[in-house]
């Protein structure tokens, strides 16, 4: 049964009707046209569709709609304040932490939800926080180096 | 064997590069097009045909009546000073635009930023067969520098007939010439205006030797990074257009099976669903993707299908089914492999298993179509933009300049995006529809319906004297491919042969195509002897070898690497290198064994590349780490499982890839031969890692490892690889 929800979504309210069972991730690529979310698998297991809920990185591809209500859920595209892009955002570009960049967006916001609730994280940090997202180019090393670097920059928490 | 030309001469074409022929390509409205780039000086790259004709005499400048038939490339200058060039080649990940645009940059003596690369639209760019074979470098680098400079020299032309001066004294620089006798000096906008200036490329044109480069050879970043960070860049599986549909397809139970009943009677009574039911393919459109999923769900199909293998067999079956009359396709012969082996006292033999292994691109395969009339437009993914055209155009009986196919930078294909499968599956539902459809395949689709890296048996035998000269080498392939089969090392006596099999997956192009195995085989294979001979592995390719390129990557890799340290009792070092795709290549790896836990650990690895001149270092440094990485996933635990023509391990839950804790220290080692063309990288250096692993592993515990992937073999003897 379709049924209304009402979300925030980079700081803004919006109302969307869907399935309860809907996933985040479709809702927001195929409602809102928030594509910078990907789909890499459907199962969490690969990371691309990580967005923050409430500031904790979280696979949108396994959160049914029905459960978000009145959370505050940011995306990629909520990141960067006008043009000044956020700290991690910067340091993936810096460190040319990406090929077909399609992981990219997942990677960036899982690495702002370790920095949210982990200041200066220790490479064994980064390595077992980010375990769960996967980049098939093999980019490993300069996405750590990225994280490392925005880490060491200091916070800029994002909720 | 030894000389570069003999090496490139090995280069044989590979079966399971998917090839196109190439037909005639031009569009009735080419003219048209430069019309509709309005006034500007247009430089043109003509294909080898055409540039023969042009050395014939008809060089200089042309009206477009007369523009060659078959162009490689062409760049336009407009009246703002913008700079676009168009090419067939397409970007995955290799940060080819980036690259690319460092060289007309470099040429046309401009600011990379003011270069706009339009890529892989078949309405727009010249024909191009695709990107693969790591031909971009080395052939459409070159191209691009060439027209780049041609432009350089008609606004030189231009401004000397402008001003009345000498062209000799006119240079370009930053988007401008200048007048050294005058200090006059005019920007390619204010030279371009009111022009319409079509030029074809002369035959003759120096180009900038890389020891002068200033934009080309360096770390260039990405160049539009700031896309994909923020999400704004949009991809196939992004794409959207007004009034879309999603599509989803009713598979089959098993590989090959055809459709025996479908009731689609539940499904066609759901609101906007189109049911397309066209031979054995079944499938729907609906609104949203949910209502697609429910519609597919609710048809009823039957499916028919024949036995199938399945993995557990396979080797067997590979050696068994053979296709007759083929197998002298790639058979190469030297000396008298069959006496030397007879007569030798010291011969070896190896037999290896290679697994088909899944490309897995993070970005499944992914299709807008949109029928306008009988005018299809496609926006997909593939590294084959003419090559889909000509699918569609054949699927639907249209002549193919009715068919437009566009591809968005595309979420990597590893060479496994050669084929237009969604893009036939999105056209087929718009047509029935009467609407646009979109339809992305999920990750289980991309690891069932998609091809593999073809499976493979080697054997490899080889004879070789007391002081570790090898005399006898005798290799055969059986399916998995002929690249990178001949081997560089100096052997007088030489029988090597690809036998195709009838393979019982589907198969095709997977970076660096069978190099990878049959470099396995070979590097492998190569330190058994010199563990027979209780010689330095190292030490041992040197004596064989006399190809100064490889021999640089192998001496020099392993200095940085410190191959002759002294290594502690549960140390194993190992070494494994290669040429391929014109590129040089030696990679070297440390692990560790820990003896209480027979715990095995990649420790480091060490790649050395020589890919001619280098063209942007840290763009070649994050193509040899990577493809180092994805390496180590069909090295040690990448494997199809199939049985009863179905995929078992169809998830990436099932399937495991390399991951943050897979991957080691890395360090490069670039050999930047600036006297030497710039040549591809984004496969060659996949090569090593395999052979590398294996004789590091071989070296610390003695256990031959010959089957890809390695793990399953480490585990069933005791150890653990971590």
């Amino acid at each position: 049964m379709p049924t209304k929800y009402a979300l925030r979504i980079n700081g803004q309210n919006v109302s969307v009707e869907t399935e309860p069972d809907a996933s985040l991730l479709m809702v927001l690529r195929e409602q809102l046209d928030l594509t910078g979310t990907k789909y890499g698998c459907g199962e969490g297991q690969c990371g691309a569709c990580t967005v923050l809920i409430d500031g904790r990185s979280v696979r949108s591809c396994l959160t049914p709609v029905s459960t978000i209500s009145g959370k505050s859920i940011v995306t990629v595209e909520g990141l960067a304040k006008g043009d000044r892009l956020h700290p991690v955002q910067q340091a993936f570009l810096d460190e040319g932490a990406m090929q077909c960049a399609y992981c990219t967006s997942g990677m960036i916001m899982s690495a702002v939800g370790l920095l949210n609730t982990r200041e200066n994280p220790s490479d064994a940090e980064i390595l077992h926080f980010m375990q769960g997202n996967m980049c098939r180019c093999g980019t490993y090393p300069r996405i750590v180096a990225a994280i490392r670097k925005a880490g060491a920059a200091g916070k800029e928490l994002v909720r | 064997m030894t000389t570069k030309t003999d090496l490139a001469a090995g280069l044989e074409p590979e079966r399971y590069e998917l090839h196109t022929p190439v037909s005639v390509i031009f569009e009735s409205d080419r003219r048209g097009f430069f019309k509709f780039l309005g006034t500007g000086i247009f430089i043109v790259c003509a294909a080898t045909k055409a540039s023969a004709l042009q050395e014939s005499g008809r060089s200089g400048h042309n009206s477009e009546d007369n523009l060659p038939q078959e162009i490689d490339a062409w760049l336009h200058i407009g009246e703002k000073g913008e700079i676009t060039v168009f090419t067939g080649k397409v970007e995955v990940g290799q940060n080819i635009r980036t690259s690319l645009s460092q060289a007309v940059a470099e040429e046309l003596c401009v600011p990379i930023e003011s270069i706009r690369l339009v890529m892989g639209d078949t309405q727009l760019v010249p024909f191009d067969m695709g990107t693969f074979g790591s031909r971009t470098t080395p052939v459409m680098n070159l191209q691009l520098r060439r027209v780049s400079a041609a432009a350089r020299d008609a606004l030189i032309a231009l401004a000397a007939k402008q001003w009345d001066a000498d062209a000799a004294h006119l240079t370009a620089a930053n988007g401008k010439i200048l007048d050294s006798q005058t200090n006059r000096s005019a920007s390619y906008c204010d030279l371009v205006k009111g022009q319409q200036i079509t030029q074809l490329l002369p035959a003759q044109d120096p180009l900038i030797p890389a020891t002068q480069w200033k934009i080309a050879g360096q770390s260039v970043p990405k160049v539009d990074g700031r896309d994909f960070v923020t999400g704004k860049h949009r991809y196939p599986y992004d794409y959207k257009l007004p009034e879309m549909l999603h599509g989803k397809v009713v598979r089959p139970t098993s590989f090959g099976a055809t459709l025996v009943s479908a009731d689609t009677h539940a499904a066609e009574q759901m609101p906007g669903v189109t049911v397309v039911r066209d031979g054995n393919f079944l499938a729907v459109a609906a609104p949203t993707t949910a209502d697609a999923e429910k519609a597919a769900a609710s048809v009823k199909a039957e499916w028919k299908s024949d036995p199938q293998p399945s993995s557990q067999e396979l080797f067997e079956y590979l050696k068994k089914n053979q296709t007759p009359g083929e197998e002298r396709d790639s058979a190469y012969e030297t000396g008298d492999v069959q006496k030397v082996l007879a007569s030798s006292g010291h011969k070896l033999n190896s037999n290896f298993n290679i697994s088909y292994i899944a490309h897995a691109p993070l970005e499944p395969r992914a299709a807008v179509a949109e029928w306008n009339g009988d005018q299809l437009t496609v926006w997909t993914g593939t590294q084959r933009p003419f090559g889909v055209r000509s699918e569609l155009a054949t699927a639907f009986h249209l002549p193919e300049e009715k068919v437009r196919v566009l591809m968005p930078d595309t979420g990597s294909g590893y060479g496994g995006k050669h084929t237009g499968d969604a893009a036939l599956e999105a056209a087929r539902l718009a047509r029935a529809a009467k609407r646009p459809v979109k339809l992305v395949w999920t990750r289980l689709e991309e690891f069932t319906w998609a091809y593999f890296r073809p499976a493979g048996v080697i054997d490899v035998t080889s004879a070789v004297n007391a002081d570790g000269t090898i005399t006898a080498w005798e290799f055969h392939n059986y399916n998995s491919g002929a690249a990178g089969i001949r081997t560089y090392y100096d052997v007088p006596n030489q029988r090597i042969q690809f036998h195709p099999v009838n393979s019982p997956l589907r198969q095709g192009s997977y970076r660096a195509l069978a190099a990878t195995a049959n470099h396995f085989a070979r590097e492998v294979h190569m330190d058994e002897i010199a563990a027979s001979l209780k010689m330095d592995p190292l030490q041992f390719r040197l004596n064989n070898l006399k190809n100064a390129r490889l021999r640089a990557v192998f001496e020099q890799g392993g200095k940085q690497f410190g191959w002759v340290k002294p290594r502690a009792a549960h140390q194993g070092f190992g070494v494994g290198g290669g040429f391929e795709k014109l590129g040089y290549m030696a990679t070297f790896v440390e692990v560790s064994l820990k003896p209480d836990t027979r715990e095995i650990k990649l420790e480091r690895v060490l790649t050395a590349f020589d890919c001619g001149a280098v063209v942007n270092p840290d763009g070649l440094r994050n193509q040899l780490i990577g493809a180092n990485i994805m390496g180590i996933g069909g090295a040690m635990f990448e494997a199809i499982e199939f049985q009863d023509g179905r995929i078992v391990n169809n998830l990436f839950s099932k399937y495991r890839v390399p991951r943050f804790r897979d991957v080691p220290p890395m360090d490069t080692l670039l050999i930047d031969r600036k006297d030497q063309p710039s040549v591809g990288a984004g496969e060659a250096p996949i090569l090593g890692i395999a052979p590398a692993i294996a004789n590091a592993i071989f070296a610390v515990t003695g256990i031959p490892l010959r089957s890809l992937p390695m793990a399953p073999q480490l585990t069933a003897q005791g150890y653990k690889f971590s």
